[in-house]
């Protein structure tokens, strides 16, 4: 019955692993076609590689895990994916009803361990009830904003046979979240986009989310109106980085002219975006000057941290179609003086050139190594994953995304050991696509048991990893808050990423020298395969730009960049 | 000096001490949520407000729709007028939750609780406690020879005030129902 639900509600891939508790449903895989199912090597990296796979297609992501520590090893995916708005169904295995709450073998309290870290989760106790639950689910995890699900099975119910609803005819669900924005307001917004002299619209994943139509919509909207936009971690890609429009990624790690023109402007368009503490640094200083207007179909979104002047509750496609509609309706009216004057504001900013760095004929320079592998991959069908620290702020400045779902990291959680599984999960979409994951060292030995999984399906990741042997975040922290007590920050003992790579059947790379980092790419890139790139780079490299935490966005640090002889005649040429 | 333009060490700031001004004026308000009855709904509106730190001040639930399957939870909470705020739009975003009013903010309403007060006593404050039981309205609902029961209905400022007077009079327990509120008019 799970199986047939499964296949009804469209879905061709399970990311999963078996266990006792879930022998029946494994049982049904086995003796069918329709569903593939990825065999990982731990609960975690399912969902995670559900994640993957969800973000990059838009369709949500399925994963089967059994009872207990099947289901508490899911805990930290679940979690991601409810920070980072990701629709995923989950199944957890349950021991059967009679034993629930008898300390069986293997039991825990599913639906009370991951209630607060789903959108809504189920145990079900009926048999009949089963299939309608299900298409639930997938409703509830794709509806609205989007996020996970789990449905936790007894083992007699699985066994057991009850009558099958299909999804036609499953009961219309209560949870219909508004799509449709506020004509009045919205109206309100496009008078204000009239008139606004500064101008910003900030973009998150909600603009990803809401589907491929809605970065369609922003980009003839900031093209027509001429308004420069910058976006989160999390919306990088529903606006062109090529485009003329482009001010790059904001934030504690954003561009220089991103964040002075969402602390300059005076109109702040927020599509699908939630004002978080790494976006909005001090809040009493955050954009003082501007109106703000606020597109989020989650109304639990709007006045939590910042107050807006126009909250418009609805998904960001509608929301946008119908801005550009009012918008030309009026005359396509806007203030091209004032807009004249902004642009050459951020110019000035622009000319500052906060990504600028040197790069070194010794060692390579992370930011060097991100470069080279934008500038040799920018043709590619690439798809970039990342673990969470130093390397995944550089691929963010460093890296340009031309569309939507090409780019998967954990923003809100921020889970070490998240890039591995999740470009698993976007090679399994993708089979002929490049997937990149961009890692550092410390990351990627969270869960490089994937490597397994990888080599097992014969899915060509490639895995980057900027070795600095530090944990290179913590240490700049400790370097800038901490009076430079490193404290745990370093390993003294990693594996030699080559010898792994062969022992997990795949190739290694190791590159030190940045004479041969092109090569080194190259020969990464042309390997049919999963490959471990070890790319040593140096040991002490800050990621700037940055804002220090408890300043505003005018407080930037620019970092090494801005000293005397920072540039050498070989780094003005790069950036 | 390095580079980086601030002494090394020298903020103590966090991310996470930030907060912006909003207003910090306290409000109670009393919110009527209206929830599918299912398992583990409660828990999940508990768990909203422990997990997020916002207050209960009372919180009563109850099923009050048998055949549709709803169940009415009244929840007493404090907080900015900010808080509240997010409070109800948290609420609202729980998948079993079909309705939240604010019943302070959205006109009139009745708000009611009952208590079981016990009272041990004999001759003079055993009859002052009979008295201001006649005069608050309280019913008898057990005695003994030494102790009441009373009943009484009404405000939790009501309820409050007949406690107060009941200590010196040999309170010995108190059970109260939380609040139970309804909008006026139809």
């Amino acid at each position: 019955m799970v199986v047939q639900a499964l296949k009804d509600q469209g879905v061709d891939t399970v990311f999963g692993y078996p266990g006792g508790a879930v022998l029946p449903i494994y049982d049904e895989i086995f003796q069918q076609n329709g569903i593939r199912h990825y065999l990982v090597r731990h609960e975690q990296a399912a969902v995670h590689a559900a994640e993957g796979y969800a973000r990059s297609t838009g369709k949500p992501g399925v994963v089967l895990v059994t009872s207990g520590p099947g289901a508490t090893n899911a805990v930290t995916g679940l979690t991601d994916a409810l920070m980072d708005s990701i629709p995923i169904v989950v199944l957890t295995g349950q021991v059967p009803t009679f034993m629930i709450g008898s300390d069986a073998f293997q039991e825990a309290d599913t639906v009370g361990i991951t209630r607060p870290c789903t959108k809504h989760n189920w145990l079900v106790k009926d048999t009949d009830k089963l299939s309608g639950v299900l298409h639930e689910a997938f409703h509830v995890a794709t509806t609205g904003r989007p996020g996970p699900v789990l449905v936790d099975i007894p083992k007699d119910v699985q066994f057991a046979t009850g009558t099958y609803t299909e999804k036609a005819k499953a009961k219309v669900s209560h949870y219909q979240p508004q799509v449709k924005g506020d004509m009045e307001t919205i109206t309100q917004l496009v008078e204000a986009l009239e008139t606004a002299e500064r101008p910003v619209f900030y973009t998150g994943g909600g603009v990803i989310n809401s589907g491929p139509a809605a970065s369609q919509l922003l980009r003839e909207l900031v093209e027509a109106t001429g308004f420069p936009i910058t976006s989160t971690l999390m919306g990088l890609g529903c606006y062109p980085a090529s485009g003329k429009n482009w001010l790059g990624m904001l934030g504690m790690h954003g561009l220089y002219e991103a964040n002075l023109a969402m602390h300059g402007c005076d109109l702040m368009i927020n599509v699908g975006a939630r004002f978080d503490d790494r976006i909005t640094g001090r809040l009493d200083a955050f954009s003082p000057k501007s109106k703000k207007a606020h597109i989020d179909i989650d109304p639990s979104s709007i006045n939590k941290v910042i107050r807006v002047d126009m909250p418009i509750i609805g998904d960001v496609g509608h929301v946008l179609e119908d801005i550009l509609k009012v918008w030309k309706a009026r005359g396509r009216k806007v203030n091209k003086e004032g807009l004249q004057k902004w642009w050459h504001q951020i110019e000035q900013w622009r000319a500052v050139d906060c990504l600028k760095y040197k790069p070194s004929e010794k060692s390579i320079r992370p930011q060097y190594a991100i470069d080279r592998l934008e500038q040799l991959t920018k043709g590619y069908d690439r798809y970039i994953t990342t673990e969470v620290g130093q390397h995944q702020m550089w691929a963010a400045q460093y890296l340009g995304f031309e569309d939507p779902n090409r780019w998967m990291t954990s923003g809100g959680l921020g889970t070490m050991g998240y890039g591995t599984p999740a470009s698993i999960g976007v090679q399994v979409a993708h089979p002929d696509a490049l997937v990149i994951n961009v890692a550092g060292e410390a990351s990627w030995l969270m869960n490089m048991q994937e490597m397994s999984t990888a080599v097992q399906y014969r899915l060509p990741v490639k895995q980057f990893i900027m070795n600095n042997e530090r944990l290179g975040m913590v240490r700049q922290w400790q370097e800038l808050l901490h009076g430079e007590r490193y404290s745990h920050s370093w390993s003294e003992a990693l594996p030699d990423f080559v010898k792994l790579a062969e022992a997990f059947g795949c190739k290694g790379i190791l590159c030190k020298d940045p004479d041969d980092l092109d090569d080194a790419i190259m020969e990464m890139l042309a390997y049919d395969g999963p490959v471990i790139f070890d790319c040593l780079v140096e040991k002490h490299e800050n990621c700037f730009p940055m804002i220090p935490s408890g300043e505003p966005h005018n407080k930037m640090l620019l970092g090494e960049a801005k000293t005397k002889d920072a540039i050498g005649s070989k780094g003005a040429v790069m950036v | 000096m390095s580079p980086l333009n601030i002494k090394k060490g020298s903020t103590k700031h966090s991310a996470y001490n930030l907060r912006s001004n909003f207003s910090d004026v306290q409000e109670t308000h009393t919110l009527a949520v209206l929830v599918a009855n299912e398992p583990g709904v409660l828990a999940r509106v508990i768990g909203l407000f422990s997990g997020r730190g916002y207050n209960i001040d009372s919180l009563t639930v109850a099923e009050v729709d048998h055949e549709g399957h709803t169940s009415r939870i009244t929840i007493v909470t404090t907080g900015t007028p900010q808080v509240i705020e997010q409070i109800k739009a948290q609420l609202g975003r729980i998948v079993p939750v079909h309705e939240v009013h604010d019943l302070t903010v959205e006109g009139a309403s009745v708000e009611r609780e009952l208590a079981l007060i016990k009272v041990e006593g004999t001759g003079d404050k055993r009859v002052e406690a009979l008295r201001l039981a006649d005069i608050f309205r309280a019913q008898v609902v057990d005695s003994t020879l030494h102790s009441f029961v009373f009943q009484i209905t009404g405000t939790p400022e009501k309820v409050d005030a007949f406690v107060d007077l009941m200590r010196p009079l040999g309170l010995v327990e108190v059970a109260r129902t939380g609040v139970a509120a309804l909008s006026r008019g139809a």
